[in-house]
């Protein structure tokens, strides 16, 4: 019993040492922000004066409000696109006759390991042959097909799982596929729905490589894509560069904390599946 | 849902379709369910019913496959086509074979990019699973609630930011005068200080430990929940059985854990060889090319270099390789899951 109590202490003190690990960087660029502008910070350091006034500056500099907006707006539209595709897809492969069933899959199934690189320099000239480039739609539409992988993968598995005979109940009432899939499954699929959403709106809004690619100007970015521009304008200004940056950050961080049970719910279940 | 509740809703659903679905006519309904032909006569021919529903099917399929073939499946093809010819981007392309990627596999900046990913890999890979694993066993369960649900949240942090954005982050700790070097000079290794992300000699471990900051968190949290999963009387029975500490972690706990390990090793040698976010945002690759990942390589070659068809024979080998790695990884998973 003494052994046991030891080795739970260690295992402790680990995940206590990890917890940290974890947390010391966002300490070490808080520290770096809240010191006089202009001034060379040393590592995490305490100041009696913290400078607050620092992040309204970066707020400004970055341009962090237009991005918002369109952040938010990117987000509006490629989630419930991303949400309504892959539940009726999910659903035709779980539950409707389709010619090559196996086939169409095996598409979708492909797309889970794709890396982006190696799709984003045809991707590139297919949206500037559209003439997108550079607009809203040249984020949006792509965003949205490369999420479907996931999402189609996600929704059949979902619809798998809900039992056949609530079906069969309904089939035999006469209602119709549209109907079934409206009013039956897609309620029973809503707590599946909202883990994608969460996802598709993680991937969404972190997007860094196509937002650099297919977008010229930084304020039509994700907030992501646009912290390449911020750091190369101010890269010398550490204390500005930090408080910007942790701007950055803070929507996923401030949504992530307030959803945490279902952020967390989400990634665990997400990881497994993708 | 228990199984009382989930048949009670399944009556109140039915008897309210049941109730909206004698108010249409038969004919007007696009519903194939075989059991509702009422006469003979009007029961449509089998291959006229399957063609309908496959239609059906077709057409709920439809908005996805749209977008999904357009944005990701035509572009993937695509980069293969590009990867057999020289193009600048805007002049007439010429076909040159397999020649791309004869440079791939023999420019020592391209297949060295290839290489640092690889080493990336025991930083992202091996060693977060291997200290997660040992604390998943030693802590094996969080007992308390909001303790874990704490620990959670901490955990998660790396892996809710954007990559870019942990770039950022880690640029500042291991900058000169960052937190990483302020914490050796108070242990009293001042000598040992450096720009880390600056020097040749050190910089891809850098990017290594930035890469062990996002990954370790999340599988710890991931591992923790599947050691909670293992059956308790497993272990009891083991140490009836009188196995030591070793026994007991080869024979109970890491078969049991097998999914978990296999789902951290996929995401995280994913991450190792396609990474770009994070080092683009703290070392682009440099210095000279001592960081330079795949990833980061088809960027600069195609949007800088103009030089599309190599960028694509380099994103083709790139797709390959991870494919190679991480396909039996998914066999082994999947083949137990069944």
């Amino acid at each position: 019993m003494k052994q046991k109590m030891s080795i739970r202490v260690m295992g402790n003190l680990m995940l206590i040492l990890t917890i940290a690990f974890s947390v010391l960087p966002f300490l070490s660029m808080f520290s770096a922000a809240l010191q006089p502008r202009g001034s060379m910070p040393e590592g995490i350091q305490f100041t009696a004066h913290p400078h607050w006034e620092n992040f309204a500056a970066a707020w400004n500099m970055a341009n962090i409000t237009p991005l918002l907006v369109n952040s938010t707006i990117l987000v509006l539209v490629v989630v419930p696109a991303v949400i309504i595709c892959s539940a009726l897809g999910g659903y035709a492969f779980a539950r409707l006759r389709v010619p090559v069933k196996g086939l169409f899959y095996a598409l979708f199934i492909v797309g889970l390991t794709i890396p982006f690189e190696t799709l984003v320099t045809p991707l590139y000239y297919e949206i500037s042959s559209m003439g997108l480039l550079n607009t809203r739609w040249a984020l949006i539409l792509p965003l949205i097909g490369l999420n479907l992988a996931f999402g189609i993968v996600w929704m059949r598995s979902c619809f798998e799982q809900i039992p056949v005979d609530l079906i069969e109940a309904a089939s035999i009432d006469g209602a119709g596929h549209g109907r079934i899939f409206a009013q039956i499954e897609l309620p029973l699929a809503l707590p599946s729905v909202s883990s994608l959403a969460i996802l598709t709106f993680l991937s969404t809004w972190n997007q860094f490589l196509l937002a650099v690619v297919l977008e010229n100007d930084p304020n039509m970015r994700t907030m992501a894509g646009a912290l390449q521009s911020f750091v190369g304008q101010y890269q010398t200004d550490v204390v500005l560069l930090n408080a910007g940056a942790l701007e950055i950050m803070a929507p996923t961080v401030i949504l992530f904390i307030v959803l945490q049970r279902y952020f967390i719910k989400a990634m665990l279940a997400g990881s497994v599946k993708g | 849902m228990s199984n009382a509740n989930l048949s009670e809703k399944t009556a109140r659903i039915s008897g309210s379709l049941a109730a909206s679905a004698s108010s249409r006519t038969a004919s007007a309904t696009s519903s194939a369910s075989p059991t509702k032909a009422a006469s003979p006569a009007r029961k449509p021919h089998h291959w006229a019913r399957t063609g309908r529903q496959m239609l059906v099917g077709l057409l709920f399929l439809l908005p996805a496959l749209l977008f999904y073939v357009t944005f990701e499946l035509w572009p993937i093809i695509q980069t293969f086509w590009y990867s057999l010819y020289h193009w600048n981007g805007i002049d007439a392309s010429t076909y040159v074979g397999f020649s791309n990627y004869k440079e791939v596999f023999t420019d020592p900046e391209l297949y060295g990019s290839i290489i640092h990913s690889f080493f990336l890999i025991i930083f992202f890979s091996i060693v977060p699973i291997a200290i997660a694993l040992i604390t998943a066993v030693l802590v094996k369960d969080l007992k308390s609630k909001t303790a874990r649900g704490i620990a959670q949240v901490f955990l998660f942090l790396p892996r809710v930011i954007p990559g870019a954005a942990a770039g950022v982050a880690w640029t500042w700790m291991l900058a000169d005068n960052g937190t990483v070097n302020q914490m050796l000079k108070a242990m009293g290794l001042g000598n040992l200080t450096r720009v880390w992300l600056g020097d040749s000699h050190t910089a891809l471990t850098a990017v290594g430990i930035i890469g062990f900051w996002l990954q370790l968190g999340f599988c710890i949290v991931l591992l923790l929940s599947g050691i909670g999963g293992i059956d308790q009387s497993l272990y009891e029975a083991v140490a009836l059985d009188g196995a030591g500490w070793w026994r007991t972690l080869f024979t109970i706990t890491l078969p049991g854990l097998k999914g978990q390990i296999g789902v951290c090793l996929t995401m995280t040698i994913v991450a190792a060889l396609a990474s770009f976010d994070v080092v683009y945002m703290s070392t682009q690759g440099g210095p000279g090319t001592s960081t330079m990942v795949p990833g980061v390589q088809v960027y600069r070659l195609a949007f800088t270099q103009q030089r599309v068809g190599l960028a694509s024979a380099l994103a083709v080998s790139l797709m390959v390789l991870v494919l190679l790695v991480v396909g039996p990884v998914q066999a082994l998973v999947t083949r137990d899951r069944d």
